[in-house]
């Protein structure tokens, strides 16, 4: 079978300890049976490792740092695709994914193809609103509340006993057994990235994780849950191992299908003693593990590609149990010309 | 008291359990206790069975085997109908 070229821009290329899933997909897609991929890399920072990768990634360039705007996006998108004539792009960054759907209709109108949900379908499954994306999605959810202040956390004690977990909008958790620790990683994840805070009820069990891609008109394409088996302090799977647990994806598939999910997305779960699942989060892109569902034998994002340039995917049926994933750390020797040419010319 | 159905055990003594992603070890004893409960074996004949098998006296190995038992449920490999 002739393989189709594309080429597609891919963001995420932090593929440090607390690992972008850029460098996940474009393995992925490299090896698709479908496409001859070529990979522009779109980073933030000089020094994402996967910039400095040539065998993944063909052609490099920097973007504006999401604060930017969508606006300020799209002309460096424009003048990127001017130059490699881009056919999708995936980009990989919850942080990034709002300015991505703003422009996706001038994004269109140049011939560049995503698959991502709609705004409102984003902000649906948002942390401060996943108590109500559990109840419209049948399924339970910790009891969570968004602050903005510390006296929004001192106020807190008629709802909510310690301990309790206070999340940052985008990123990061951190379990506070008291008020005073609580008031300590407001301050701290809220400088790192900024309000709302969110305060969730502590559920205690196992967390086990899922990816899963939607085609947007309420079809699962594909999920395979995984359990971290090494986590590294930052709270990131350095090994997972894949799970033979039907339950898990009957209500993964079931949050899928309901929400009309479009894209991949991540659901993670507290399975707790008695064995009921709370979801914790729905991440709206692949998770940094996605390549474990590929080496399952489901290739999440090659189907993904199938959907931006408008094919019909039908749903993965299955996937091999047995298998994980184990990360390792790996020193590149990078000349400093590279590291000068994407640090000035931000391109490489 | 069953084994349950989709725990992998090797020759090895390594269990593994797909739905949980748990993975053991066991020494022979308990590599053969685990197949002979697979059988369909009762504790009972499981204990008069390794009884017969190895140097031990009966008193020790029926302590042993209940540690062993509960063990195996608290990880989640032996069901109990009950």
């Amino acid at each position: 079978m002739t393989k189709k070229n594309l080429t597609v821009a891919v963001t995420g290329l932090n593929n440090i300890d607390s690992p972008g899933p850029g460098i996940p997909v474009i393995r992925a897609l490299k090896e698709s049976a479908k496409f001859d991929v070529r990979i522009i890399g779109l980073s933030y920072e000089s020094l994402e490792p996967g910039l400095y990768m040539h065998d993944l990634v063909d052609k490099s360039y920097q973007i504006p740092m999401p604060p930017a705007g969508s606006s300020v996006l799209y002309d460096r998108l424009e003048y990127i695709h001017a130059q490699e004539q881009i056919d999708v792009i995936i980009p990989n960054f919850d942080s990034e994914l709002h300015n991505f759907i703003r422009i996706t209709p001038q994004l269109k109108q140049l011939g560049i193809a995503t698959f991502l949900p709609s705004q409102e379908l984003f902000e649906s499954r948002h942390k401060s609103v996943l108590d109500e994306f559990g109840k419209e999605n049948g399924v339970s959810v910790p009891k969570s509340k968004m602050i903005t202040s510390i006296a929004d956390l001192r106020d807190l004690d008629e709802e909510f006993t310690y301990p309790l977990v206070i999340k940052g909008k985008f990123y990061e958790a951190m379990i506070a057994s008291n008020l005073e620790q609580a008031i300590n990683y407001f301050y701290k994840i809220s400088a790192k990235w900024g309000l709302p805070i969110i305060v969730q009820e502590y559920i205690s069990g196992i967390e086990v994780n899922v990816t899963a891609l939607g085609d947007g008109t309420g079809r699962c394409i594909g999920a395979v849950p995984m359990r971290k088996l090494t986590i590294t302090d930052k709270g990131k799977a350095w090994a997972g191992i894949v799970l033979d647990d039907d339950e898990l994806i009957d209500i993964s598939r079931r949050i899928v299908e309901k929400s009309k999910w479009r894209g991949g997305c991540e659901l993670e779960y507290i399975k707790s003693p008695k064995g009921e699942y709370y979801l914790l989060e729905m991440n709206p892109r692949f998770p940094a593990w996605v390549y474990l569902a590929v080496g399952c034998g489901q290739n999440h994002p090659e189907a993904l590609l199938q959907m931006a340039l408008g094919e019909r995917v039908e749903p993965f049926e299955s996937f091999t149990q047995g298998k994980l994933f184990v990360r390792y750390s790996y020193d590149m020797i990078v000349d400093i010309a590279e590291f000068e040419k994407i640090s000035t010319l931000g391109e490489l | 008291m069953n084994i349950n159905k989709n725990i992998a055990i090797s020759e090895t003594g390594f269990i593994f359990n797909p739905t949980t992603g748990d993975s053991f070890t066991t020494n022979r004893i308990g590599n053969d206790i685990i197949k002979l409960l697979q059988t369909g074996l009762e504790p009972g004949d499981v204990i008069s069975t390794i009884y017969e098998q190895y140097s031990i006296d009966r008193q020790t190995l029926e302590k042993d085997f209940g540690d062993f038992m509960y063990m195996l449920k608290n990880y989640q490999i032996l069901r109990t109908d009950d």
